[in-house]
């Protein structure tokens, strides 16, 4: 008999499960990113590009996830939170993967070998940009979950904690990024140079990654101060 | 006079036939309402949905049914001006009963959120403005009754906000929310029974032969509520502290331990449903009782007899069980956005808002009180997503009810007075 409800109908469907949706192919990429590396580190350069098309249909469908909620974000919904800083939100969660993406792309393009020495330092570099994207994953995984005390106290404290260990790690990359590019800057003598720029070019990108990724927690914190 | 004689046992025969009819749609569709939230934050189970309603709808028509009935009753028209044509004001309720449940099937078949109480009292102007006359309505009665459709939903909405936030205060901002939850739920127990029965006992009893004073009522709803908190106590004992490895709040005991609680609200929403819109089918049935009762005399201040509520009650009761349980099941589980505390937040404020308003007679719209409690959580923060559209809709079905209900009742009505004179 009833074939629309109005109680069923007034509950619009959470956008925070579709940034969740996002986030969560975010990391699968990053994921993804550590095991091309050791591809790549191996120069098994098939399974590189099988590993970067993986990449990059990751970041296609985090892409139309993007689009999807920008679209079904209609102005009629009563959301406890600002559509804008929403919209914000998932534009700089979005250029997560676009940037590990970059990365994949570009070390396959030009099959990009690391000098033996730089590699465990670079790894451990990556490995660290790779859990700072886990990191934001959480923090939104668990704002999410408190949602339902309607913002109180605690979730600030939450995000807070969850933010300081977003920071925390993004210095650790910071701070790794300094002592790799040090490395190669006493390698550059024996280096081809155009090997060098593109080398300096891929570490910049890790470190962007990370950077990213923390944008993400300043964009919850904003989110949650209003 | 002589019509009345004439055909009165043939009067109150459709009397109860249209008013079962009446009362059957609303239980097969607004009971989904009142029940959907509970069932949707998924604190109880389908069944036990059915059998709280069951229960509680049934109680609430019979003790607490009286007031808005009387209103319906003889509320909205003058009764001095049908002394002389008793038999206007029998085809008039009887086409008003036909109107409404007729709108309903309709509306309901389309999907349109239209509200019983609505349809009901747009009905009743319907063939008094067309059958007698402009003058023979109580304007001031449907400005108040009118006026109280915005309120409601206002004050439901102020209710649930404050339930909300004390809720967000006391227990999800405390630095142990399950230990606090276990110590203050049990209060928010007393206050679900405290209200109920006060309201019941100061308004509903008086045709039962309980008439209550103040003071005594306050005593018994007092110990009521310590009734009511005291199971609440024993069902929470149960509850263990469960802890997901990610959840550093342990929010879903909490959410636990509000689900017994949403069991409470639960039967009392289910309660204050049939109090206030058991008297959309029983009062027009009641009138036409009454006038034939009483040999034509309209303004005679008659009894509701005991068994016209049950009628009511009763036919609430065969509509949730022949077709109510499938429109519970689709609205509670198209409602997936709600949490029990959240939902209890939105249905006591509701639940209190109808009980207030049937002991003061006044026809309130459920549906719509409880969009405005839920919008009233929404305010608060505590709803993810809300669809503001739906508000339009219901607005509108708002606008095209009463003058549905009132086109079909004049309808109705002639073809009365032309088969019976």
């Amino acid at each position: 008999m009833v074939t629309s409800n109005p109680f069923s109908a007034l509950f619009g469907r959470s956008p925070f499960q579709p940034l969740l949706e996002h986030i969560d192919k975010t990391t699968e990429c990053a994921d993804l990113l550590l095991e091309f590396f050791e591809a790549a580190h191996e120069s098994d350069w098939s399974r590189a590009t099988e590993l970067r098309n993986r990449i990059s249909d990751g970041e296609h469908e985090a892409d139309e996830l993007k689009t999807r909620i920008r679209l079904n974000l209609p102005n009629s919904m009563f959301l406890p939170v600002s559509r804008s800083d929403l919209l914000e939100l998932i534009s700089v969660q979005d250029k997560i993967a676009n940037k590990i993406k970059d990365v994949a792309g570009i070390m396959l393009g030009r099959q990009m070998q690391l000098p033996d020495s730089m590699v465990g330092p670079v790894r451990e570099y990556l490995q660290t940009a790779v859990a700072t994207v886990h990191q934001t994953r959480q923090a939104l995984a668990e704002l999410d979950d408190l949602l339902e005390s309607g913002f109180g106290r605690n979730v600030s404290e939450m995000l807070n904690h969850q933010i300081r260990e977003l920071h925390r790690l993004e210095h650790l990359a910071d701070d790794q990024q300094v002592v790799v590019r040090r490395q190669l800057f006493s390698l550059e003598n024996e280096l081809p140079p155009v090997d060098v720029i593109f080398l300096y070019q891929i570490i910049d990108w890790i470190g962007e990654v990370s950077d990213r990724a923390e944008r993400v927690g300043s964009r919850l914190q904003i989110l949650m101060a209003r | 006079m002589t019509i009345i004689a004439q055909h009165g046992e043939l009067f109150v025969i459709l009397a109860c036939l249209f008013g079962f009819f009446m009362a059957w749609g609303v239980g097969a569709n607004d009971v989904a309402n009142a029940m959907g939230t509970s069932v949707g934050s998924k604190a109880i189970t389908i069944r036990q949905a059915i059998l709280i309603a069951i229960v509680f709808e049934f109680l609430g028509a019979w003790l607490a049914g009286g007031e808005v009935t009387s209103t319906i009753r003889k509320g909205i028209i003058d009764p001095d001006l049908l002394k002389s044509d008793p038999q206007l004001l029998v085809y008039g309720m009887l086409a008003s009963l036909l109107a409404s449940a007729i709108w309903l099937m309709v509306a309901s078949r389309k999907g349109w959120p239209v509200s019983t109480t609505h349809s009901v009292v747009g009905a009743i102007v319907g063939f008094a403005v067309a059958g007698l006359g402009p003058g023979s309505v109580h304007w001031t009665a449907i400005g108040q009754i009118v006026s109280s459709w915005l309120t409601s939903p206002l004050l439901a909405g102020v209710i649930a906000y404050l339930l909300f936030r004390s809720i967000q205060r006391l227990i999800f901002e405390n630095d142990d929310p399950f230990a606090a939850a276990k110590r203050y739920v049990p209060g928010y127990m007393f206050l679900v029974g405290f209200i109920i029965a006060m309201v019941t006992l100061l308004k509903g009893l008086s045709h039962l032969g309980l008439p209550l004073g103040f003071g005594e009522s306050l005593l018994l709803s007092l110990g009521i509520g310590a009734v009511v908190m005291l199971i609440g106590i024993l069902l929470e004992r149960r509850i263990g502290r469960t802890k997901k490895s990610d959840d550093r709040f342990s929010f879903s005991g909490v959410e636990q331990i509000f689900g017994v609680l949403m069991m409470f609200t639960a039967c009392a929403m289910a309660f204050a449903h049939g109090s206030n819109d058991v008297a959309n089918a029983v009062g027009p049935l009641a009138a036409v009782v009454s006038v034939v009762a009483h040999q034509g005399s309209v303004g005679a201040s008659a009894e509701l007899p005991w068994w016209i509520l049950i009628l009511g009650g009763g036919g609430i009761v065969v509509g949730l069980v022949t077709y109510g349980h499938k429109v519970i099941a689709t609205v509670g589980t198209g409602i997936t956005e709600l949490t029990p505390s959240r939902g209890f937040a939105a249905t006591l404020a509701a639940a209190t808002t109808v009980v207030l308003a049937s002991g003061t007679g006044l026809p309130i719209s459920t549906t719509h009180t409880l969009v405005g409690a839920v919008l009233g959580v929404g305010l608060a923060r505590g709803m993810r997503a809300l669809n503001l559209r739906v508000l339009g809709t219901i607005v509108i079905s708002w606008l095209v009810t009463l003058p549905a209900g009132a086109a079909l009742s004049i309808v109705f009505f002639f073809m009365l007075k032309g088969m019976f004179g």
